[in-house]
C-alpha cells in the first residue's frame, strides 16, 4: 500500500516545479505519504491544508456549488494545490510559483486514481 | 462568553493563542496530579474538576503501561469521537511537568492541534517563571488555595 501511495506521489513530484507532495486524511489533518523537499513542514501544511479544504467545502456546498474537486490557492512566492483523493484522503502539492497548474492537475488526478 | 482563565497568570496569553489557532472548545492545563493551572470554556466549577482528576487519571494509567513496556515517556494519546475528539498530552516546563487536555469539535482537527501543541508547549516553557522553592504544604494553606484557584477560574 505504501508503495503504491509513493508510486503516485513520486509522479506528481515529477512536474517542474512541485516542491512536494503529500496524501493527507482529510478529516485528521494528518500526513498518510508524503514526498516533500527539504524546509517543507509536511506536518504543519497537511493540518492547514486539510483545514482549508474542509472550509472550502463548507463554502461550496453552501453556495450550492457541490463538492470541490481542485484548489489552487496562490500565493506571492509559490502555490498551494489540492485535490479529493479516495479513501477520504487529500492530495496535497506545494509548488513554486510558476508552475504549470495545468499538468499538474493532471497528474494529481491521475496520481489520485493509482491511489484508489 | 467563553472565557479563558488562569490561576497562573504567565500560562494565560499561551492558552488564548492555542485555543484560538487550534479551534479548541475546550482546554485544560493541569499538572499531572491533577492541580488546574487554566482552563478555556469550562462553566462549572464541577466540570473541571472532574475533567481535571480524568485527564490525570488517563496520563498515570498511560505512563504506568508505557514503563511497563519499557517505552520510553507517554507524550499525548487522542481519541476521536463522532463529533469531538480528546487530545491528551504530557509535556515539560520549568515548573514541572503539566497536562493538556483539549477537546475539539468538527472545525478542527487532530493534525491542528498537534501542530499548534507543539507551538504551545514551546510558548509556555518560553513564558514559564523561574521555580521558586518548595514551601510546606499546611492543611489551611491548601484550603486558602484551592478557593483562590477556584476564584481564579471562575470569577467567584
Amino acid at each position: 500500500m505504501t508503495t503504491k501511495f509513493q508510486a503516485a506521489l513520486d509522479r506528481v513530484t515529477r512536474v517542474r516545479g512541485v516542491r512536494g507532495a503529500m496524501l493527507v486524511a482529510s478529516e485528521d489533518g494528518l500526513v498518510v505519504a508524503e514526498s516533500l523537499m527539504e524546509g517543507v513542514r509536511g506536518n504543519a501544511v497537511a493540518a492547514l491544508a486539510a483545514s482549508l479544504a474542509k472550509r472550502f467545502h463548507r463554502a461550496s456546498e453552501t453556495a450550492a456549488c457541490g463538492v470541490p474537486e481542485f484548489l489552487h490557492l496562490q500565493a506571492s512566492q509559490g502555490s498551494l494545490l489540492a485535490t479529493p483523493a479516495p479513501s477520504g484522503m487529500l492530495l496535497v502539492v506545494v509548488a513554486e510559483a510558476d508552475i504549470n497548474v495545468g499538468l499538474a492537475r493532471l497528474e494529481m488526478r491521475k496520481a489520485g486514481e493509482a491511489v484508489a | 462568553m467563553t472565557q479563558t482563565r488562569a490561576v497562573e497568570p504567565w500560562t494565560l496569553e499561551p492558552l488564548q493563542r492555542f485555543v484560538a489557532e487550534a479551534a479548541a472548545r475546550l482546554a485544560l492545563l493541569t499538572t499531572t496530579s491533577g492541580q488546574v493551572i487554566a482552563q478555556h470554556g469550562f462553566t462549572r466549577a464541577v466540570d473541571v474538576m472532574s475533567a481535571a482528576a480524568l485527564g490525570a487519571a488517563i496520563a498515570a494509567s498511560t505512563s504506568e503501561i508505557t514503563r511497563m513496556l519499557q517505552e520510553p515517556a507517554f507524550r499525548a494519546l487522542s481519541h476521536q469521537g463522532q463529533s469531538h475528539g480528546i487530545f491528551l498530552a504530557h509535556f515539560e516546563t520549568p515548573r514541572g511537568p503539566m497536562l493538556a487536555l483539549v477537546v475539539y469539535g468538527g472545525d478542527s482537527s487532530i493534525g491542528l492541534v498537534q501542530l499548534f501543541f507543539e507551538q504551545f508547549a514551546r510558548d509556555l516553557a518560553a513564558a514559564c517563571p523561574t521555580p521558586e522553592p518548595a514551601k510546606p504544604v499546611l492543611a489551611a494553606d491548601f484550603e486558602r488555595d484551592l478557593n483562590e484557584s477556584l476564584a481564579a477560574l471562575f470569577g467567584r
